[in-house]
């Protein structure tokens, strides 16, 4: 079994994994990664990709505390996350932001509502909330579109939605799931330095780097960015280690993901 | 008796119909509606139960989000429903008058019309009316609605965000179906009063206004009210649970939310029957 701790080792890592079956949200009978042995320290910056139906959106969910390890146990700052909404589960759940894949806004919301919810349903009203629903539009660059339902924009401005809504609360933890999957490259630039920012500590986060964990089917983005790697093969999560080590590691998976080139295909000739 | 000639490809609901003798398959076809019933009445209850520890624990929590989506509520389940309630207030006074006038009339017992109308329109169709109309109406709306959110993710969308999905999805539109359930009730059941004597008097009954509502005032009493009140807010949190239920209770995709409407709306109909049942019984122990 593999176990990586990247840093620090006294302090509290962020999360912990320790034999941990991830099953599927949708299904927990199907399993989808066994033997998970994942530890992530605050502050660092991972990267972790894998091919379709590797098992990197569950992965997240598990990490989120979506869903619950079939086997193992998960801990949050050193505690364990259990299922709830008390005072106490809620504070320590809240630690947490994720950006699902495509945004999973709620559809009867306007995308300005989308932001606002956790903070009016956490917070309440008050001048600072609304300042800061506005300062998360400003990040988004949407503006524009803040009294637009979910279904008048696109995917990539519903996740850009989903981002800003993840951070209202001001977690410690942000999990990106798939976030440049389909992008237009100049998307695909906001979002990369978008991540950069939040890394080296955004203004709208109070300058505070965030630890960060972005799944992919390409790790050349965030080759020069995150700090450690692991790629999600047959069932198993394979910690890869840090950035400088990525060029001597011979794991198939990985020299694929990270290839400059697509392999020329066969031409299928036609009968 | 030989198995039907006819194959049904498999897994066909009806496929074990076709796989026993006739008799085995009816026995298996009951078998299989009882079972199906236990296990819906025990998730029901089972998720009825946790929307009712919610609502009671979460009281005044996170009321700027709470509070709108209730109001919101109500007005589907209520105001927006008001031009078609009238509509069949005015329909349900001439069914009732217009079917017992003529009865009445020949055995000169006109004295009766009021407390016709309590007994039919106030204690039983009043209601029950009014609880399939919300039916049709709201609970359907919400099951689609509810059952997209599921099946779009946006249930996993609030567990993240710190946000009970009972509370966000469920309350409101239970407390919503209540209230707005309970109010088109009295609206209802006053504008068929209103029509009957509408109808009566356009059939030439002699019968003053005064009289009218003085036989229906003698014919009430106040047990109506309370079996009346409890009623419509039993048929509308009822009603809402077995909607939310079938919206939100087990994972769901887009192609499964039209099947589950189709479920919840027979559950809620055998729901509302019971409901009814239940208050006859009452209203005979209490009589």
């Amino acid at each position: 079994m593999n176990s990586v701790s990247a840093t620090n080792s006294s302090a509290v890592p962020a999360f912990e994994m320790r034999n941990v079956t991830v099953t599927a949200t949708r299904d927990a009978s199907i399993v989808v990664l066994e033997q998970v042995n994942w530890t992530v320290e605050a502050g660092d910056f991972w990267a972790v990709a894998g091919l379709l139906r590797s098992g990197k959106s569950d992965l997240m969910a598990l990490a989120a505390g979506i869903s619950r390890p079939a086997r193992g146990v998960h801990h949050l700052f050193g505690q364990e996350l259990v299922a709830g909404y008390e005072h106490e589960r809620l504070a320590l759940r809240l630690r947490v932001g994720l950006v699902f894949d495509g945004g999973q806004l709620l559809h009867h919301l306007t995308l300005e509502e989308n932001i606002a919810l956790p903070l009016l349903y956490h917070r309440g009203i008050g001048p600072d909330v609304s300042a800061r629903i506005q300062a998360l539009l400003e990040l988004t660059g949407l503006e524009p579109w803040a009294a637009s339902l979910p279904s008048a924009v696109n995917r990539n401005w519903q996740q850009r939605i989903g981002l800003a809504r993840a951070l209202a609360l001001k977690p410690e933890i942000l999990l990106l799931d798939n976030p440049l999957t389909g992008l237009d490259p100049r998307d695909v630039g906001w979002w990369l330095d978008t991540v950069d920012a939040l890394a080296a500590g955004h203004p709208i986060m109070d300058g505070k780097p965030l630890t960060l964990v972005v799944t992919g089917d390409d790790l050349r983005p965030w080759r020069h960015r995150a700090r450690q790697f692991a790629v999600l093969r047959n069932q198993q999560f394979i910690p890869v280690g840090p950035r400088d080590q990525l060029d001597d590691n011979h794991e198939p998976l990985l020299q694929e993901l990270l290839a400059l080139e697509m392999r020329s295909l066969p031409r299928t000739s036609k009968t | 008796m030989r198995t039907g000639i006819v194959v049904p490809p498999e897994g066909s609901d009806t496929a074990f119909f076709w796989k026993g003798s006739l008799a085995r398959g009816y026995f298996r076809f009951f078998g299989r509606l009882l079972v199906r019933f236990i296990l819906s009445v025990h998730g029901i209850g089972a998720f009825a139960l946790i929307t009712f520890g919610v609502m009671l624990s979460k009281i005044g929590i996170a009321t700027p989000v709470i509070r709108p989506m209730t109001l919101l509520q109500i007005a589907r389940a209520g105001l927006r429903l008001l031009p078609l309630a009238t509509f069949l207030s005015l329909a349900l006074g001439l069914i009732v008058i217009g079917q017992t006038v003529s009865v009445l009339s020949r055995v000169g017992a006109n004295e009766l019309l009021g407390t016709i109308m309590v007994t039919t329109v106030v204690r039983e169709l009043g209601p029950l009316l009014t609880a399939l109309l919300v039916l049709c109406r709201a609970g359907t709306a919400t099951v689609v609605d509810l059952g997209t959110a599921r099946a779009m993710g946006e249930v996993e969308a609030l567990e993240v965000l710190g946000i009970d999905p009972v509370h966000y999805f469920v309350v409101p539109r239970v407390v919503g179906m209540a209230v707005g359930m309970f109010a088109l009730t009295v609206y209802l059941i006053i504008g068929a009063l209103l029509s009957g004597y509408l109808w009566a008097f356009l059939q030439d009954v002699p019968l003053s206004p005064g009289d009218y509502f003085s036989q229906m005032a003698s014919a009430l009493s106040g047990l109506d009210f309370v079996l009346l009140g409890a009623k419509s807010i039993a048929f509308g949190c009822g009603i809402a649970v077995v909607m939310c239920y079938h919206g939100l209770a087990q994972p769901l995709t887009l192609g499964e939310v039209s099947r589950a409407t189709v479920r919840a709306v027979s559950q809620s109909i055998v729901f509302c029957v019971l409901i009814e049942m239940f208050f006859i019984v009452v209203y005979l122990l209490a009589g």
